[in-house]
């Protein structure tokens, strides 16, 4: 079992995402760069947070056409597990392998705290192992992560269970107030209908231990692990 | 030919030290060498009115891997073969003229000088200072600063941990932008910026050269500026994307055989990166200025010479060397040029077209003049610390209404809503975040943890420059030893008026005596800084501002303190007073005499030995797992530090000790080398054994308890309140 952390000019969670995933759990992983156009070592793809080729034009609009990002669109066609956080996230959206917008925040402000997540579904394989309404304590960072899409998807969205994770109060409320960029319904992170496609802001690699404030975000790697490393049997 | 008046002020160079050149060199400069020795007898690059005293400062430990001037930035040792490399420099004049580039391109400049030093960036810190916060100008600064700031840091993944920021008249139109950078080693990878011998090739790396920041350091950072708008094109822009890839960039090419030296190329441009690289190097330079690849046709070797386009590096390679480094680059999507040879002798000499422009000995343009200064103290100075505190009316308002406002003040409101715009979280380090005295960073694979912060109280310097500056030292270690660590290093940013002033001269004389007189006090080194002058507008002098940056080692992290108290029933001990509450003398230049009564006056004290012992008795505390939280007594005294420690751990705190008469003084006076803890009563024999071992006084004045703040039978503030005024100070302060 081997994630494969893409790294674009400009991506600056790859080393984050590796030390959770490997030093933290234990679990091998690799840089796969951005002109590389081979997955077939790897069971699971992330594409980590950061400014991808600087996010001239619009963020994650010019890698979208990488090579890597060719070949992660073929793994994902073929039931691969690809999780996209932050930056990852809006290349998915930019790449059309997750519906929507990251548009920029709503108070036109950068955003750096600490978000309880309220797990809206936990029948998939990144929140398996969370219990239903499970508050994921999980920091974001982020300029542009205000989700948007017309009526018609978010409808979708929201009926298929492709909602996996609101911004929430400490006791798990989803309000206005608390909601940090302007999503809609508070939407912090998404799969595709497929299930095996994961776009989310926060960044779960950055609560990976209790001396850092948390350890929270290795409930999805966790599930990830568990879910791939079954599938592979 | 003589030169005109006209081009020496352009360059910010006296007819006198133009005659300097003509002795030297026993001819007259041409247009081009002019320039250089322009822009390196800068006073941005020359330090001509802080060289003398610089020397002066401590810069010896044991620690010590690389000395301070030596090299981009001072390393200083952690142990486990660990090193840290760190630097606080200035960018205020660009941050007056355009805040959001000028602030960008500080946060990029700094940041190169430290991986220069072959250290990967692990942190960022900004010491902000800004004129009154309701101008309307103030607010455009402070929105462009933080902007940039934000903008730039947060693309290029090194969290931004901590700082501060201040407010005061004496800051209007000339803010104070300060960034400082620490990065990590292993020890024995540390890097040089210098090439080994005679045939090594000199490689421009990054950005291409245009004509932004022509006469930034002479002109923009090297006398007083009234005319700003025509300052504009001298200040840079910044790309931080460019400068992330570069980083990684060069830490790769850091690790192939051939690469010898690198250098940041940031003011002054390559003129001064390559020249200071050839002094290192103890060897002539031949530079082929046409092979610098620009941003734009036409330009001229002065102009190609004094850019100071950002995100650009110079690498020393090998012969054959540089293969290697153009397929590294290559594959960043980064330019790499071979602009010069280093060769035996003692000259620069510049080619364009083949043909040779300029050949001048290196030496000549480095030593730039040593200006001595007079230190007398000006009696209006006299005046102003000799004012009887006892003069000072009670103020016409009771204590809750007081202390409301200075929870509100934008001196000491919480800083949240500047640093929720910074990533400080990324690299997974951050074990204390920003809004506690001192930030926190674990380092991987190693125990040990490192706590970093800056200081200084500028309204104190004002009142006495040399006690100032040590207080700004003490505070600054202060800052750390309340997390626990112990301090081992300090960087000074020193950002003074006008130096060929009096006043501003006594004021640097005194500040570096009083930075040399508590880091010695510490017994620790000052391992690198940077000297910003002609802070004025209006020819009016900044208040004396040396900033200091200050390097903690805590043993292991996980053991380490935070401010806010923990639970309830803990007993509040005060430690370095055996009173709860300050005098009426201890005012002198605090938040309070400032926001209450409009005044900055008064004689500040500080007691240097007791702050050490004071400093060693907290961090035993910490170590030997008594207490449950620690705070630094600072700005706002002991009433704002209580409420901040409740208010962060949302419980309440009961101080039973009276209040005085003058109960103004008593609670928000700011006397030094107090620090609040919270504890368990069962470890408070302990504590009082350390105390008492180290010769600490030490109060016990309250309890955490309850959801309110009381002072004695007289005040009471519900935490609410109390939060409510603290969290919403900043934003109310600086709104329209």
């Amino acid at each position: 079992m081997k994630f494969g952390i893409v790294v674009f000019p400009g991506t600056w969670s790859e080393k984050d995402t590796q030390y959770a995933v490997s030093d933290v759990l234990g679990y091998e992983s690799d840089y796969i760069w951005h002109d590389d156009d081979n997955l077939d070592q790897y069971d699971v793809i992330v594409l980590p947070g950061g400014f991808s080729y600087g996010d001239f034009l619009r963020c994650g609009a010019i890698a979208r056409f990488s090579p890597v990002m060719q070949a992660v669109r073929v793994f994902a066609e073929n039931g691969g597990p690809v999780i996209g956080i932050c930056n990852g996230f809006q290349i998915l959206c930019e790449s059309n392998l997750l519906p929507g917008v990251l548009m920029r925040n709503d108070h036109l402000e950068f955003r750096c705290i600490w978000t309880d997540l309220r797990v809206e579904n936990t029948s998939t394989i990144f929140t398996s192992k969370a219990t239903e309404g499970q508050l994921l304590h999980i920091p974001m960072s982020h300029g542009e992560g205000n989700y948007q899409a017309d009526e018609e998807t978010i409808s979708r969205l929201e009926n298929n269970g492709q909602v996996i994770f609101r911004y929430s109060d400490t006791s798990g409320n989803v309000t206005s107030q608390i909601n940090p960029n302007g999503s809609v319904n508070n939407i912090a992170g998404i799969i595709n209908e497929r299930g095996n496609v994961l776009g989310m802001m926060p960044h779960p690699e950055k609560a990976s231990e209790k001396l850092i404030g948390g350890d929270d975000g290795n409930i999805i790697f966790k599930s990830l692990i568990e879910n791939t490393v079954t599938s592979l049997k | 030919m003589t030169v005109s008046q006209q081009t020496l002020d352009e360059i910010a160079l006296s007819r006198t030290e133009y005659e300097m050149i003509i002795d030297r060199l026993g001819r007259e400069p041409a247009p081009l060498e002019l320039g250089l020795f322009g822009a390196l007898w800068s006073e941005h690059c020359g330090y001509k009115h802080t060289k003398a005293l610089l020397r002066t400062l401590p810069s010896s430990s044991k620690r010590l891997l690389v000395a301070p001037g030596a090299e981009n930035a001072g390393v200083i040792d952690l142990g486990d073969g660990l090193a840290i490399a760190m630097k606080i420099e200035s960018h205020n004049h660009p941050s007056a003229v355009e805040p959001f580039e000028g602030a960008a391109t500080g946060v990029g400049g700094i940041i190169r000088d430290i991986f220069a030093m072959g250290a990967r960036p692990i942190a960022l810190l900004n010491s902000l200072r800004f004129g009154q916060p309701d101008n309307a100008r103030t607010r455009y600064l402070l929105n462009g600063v933080i902007g940039g700031i934000s903008s730039y840091g947060n693309c290029i993944g090194i969290p931004d941990v901590g700082g501060e920021i201040f407010f005061s008249d004496s800051y209007n139109g000339n803010p104070l932008v300060n960034a400082m950078c620490v990065g990590l080693i292993e020890n024995g990878k540390v890097a040089s910026a210098s090439a080994r011998e005679a045939g090594d090739l000199l490689l421009l790396v990054g950005a291409d050269t245009g004509r932004d920041g022509i006469h930034g350091a002479s002109g923009l950072a090297s006398k007083g500026f009234e005319e700003e708008a025509e300052m504009r094109s001298a200040v840079q822009v910044g790309n931080p994307f460019l400068e992330k890839v570069l980083i990684e960039a060069c830490m790769e090419a850091l690790e192939l055989p051939g690469v010898v030296g690198l250098q940041d190329c940031g003011a002054a441009g390559i003129t001064s990166a390559a020249i200071e690289m050839a002094e290192r190097s103890g060897m002539g330079l031949k530079l082929f200025i046409d092979r610098v690849p620009r941003r734009e046709k036409g330009m001229t070797p002065y102009e190609v010479m004094l850019s100071e386009s950002q995100e650009r590096m110079l690498i020393a390679v090998t012969p054959g060397g540089e293969t290697q480094v153009f397929e590294l680059f290559d594959r960043w999507d980064l330019d790499a040029s071979v602009i010069g040879k280093f060769e035996l002798g003692s000259n620069v000499k510049i080619y364009d077209e083949g043909e040779q422009v300029c050949s001048t000995p290196v030496i000549t343009l480095t030593d730039s003049p040593e200006y001595k200064l007079t230190s007398s103290k000006p009696a209006w100075l006299d005046a102003l610390q000799k004012v009887n505190m006892n003069a000072i009316p009670m103020p016409n308002m009771p204590p809750i209404k007081v202390m409301l406002k200075m929870l509100g003040s934008p001196n000491i409101a919480s800083r949240f809503p500047i640093y929720q715009q910074y990533d400080y979280h990324v690299q997974t380090n951050t074990v204390i975040e920003p809004g506690g005295d001192a930030a926190v960073l674990r380092l991987k694979g190693s125990k040990k943890g490192i706590a970093i912060s800056t200081d200084c109280n500028s309204r104190i310097c004002y009142l006495d420059p040399s006690i100032g500056a040590s207080i700004a030292v003490a505070e600054a270690c202060r800052n750390i030893s309340v997390t626990g660590a112990a301090p081992i290093a300090l960087t000074d940013g020193l950002n003074f008026g006008n130096p060929e002033t009096p006043d501003v001269q006594y004021q640097l004389t005194e500040s570096i005596a009083g930075i040399t007189r508590a880091a010695d006090a510490f017994n620790i080194p000052i391992v690198s800084g940077n000297a910003s002058m002609y802070n004025e507008s209006l020819g009016s002098a900044i208040f004396p501002t040396p900033i200091i940056g200050s390097l903690g080692l805590l043993e292991d992290a996980e053991i380490h303190a935070t401010v806010g108290f923990k639970s309830q029933e803990d007993i509040i001990v005060l430690i370095g007073t055996d009173s709860c509450w300050d005098e009426i003398n201890d005012i002198a230049g605090s938040e309070y005499l400032e926001l209450i009564h409009g005044k900055v006056e008064g004689q500040p004290r500080l007691d240097l030995d007791l702050e050490v012992r004071a400093q060693e008795v907290c961090r035993k505390a910490i170590k030997a797992g008594l207490v449950t939280s620690a705070h630094d007594v600072s700005d706002g005294g002991i009433a704002v530090a209580i409420a901040e420690c409740s208010i962060i751990g949302g419980i309440g705190a009961v101080i039973t000790k009276a209040l005085p008469k003058r109960w103004d003084a008593g609670m928000f006076g700011e006397s030094q080398s107090r620090i609040l803890l919270s504890l368990d009563n069962k470890n408070i024999d302990q504590l009082e054994s350390i105390a008492l071992s180290h010769n600490v006084p030490m109060t016990i004045i309250g309890f955490v308890k309850g959801d309110s703040l009381e002072f004695g039978d007289s005040l009471s503030i519900p935490l609410t309140v109390a939060s409510e005024a603290w969290q919403n100070g900043f934003n109310l302060a600086t709104s329209e």
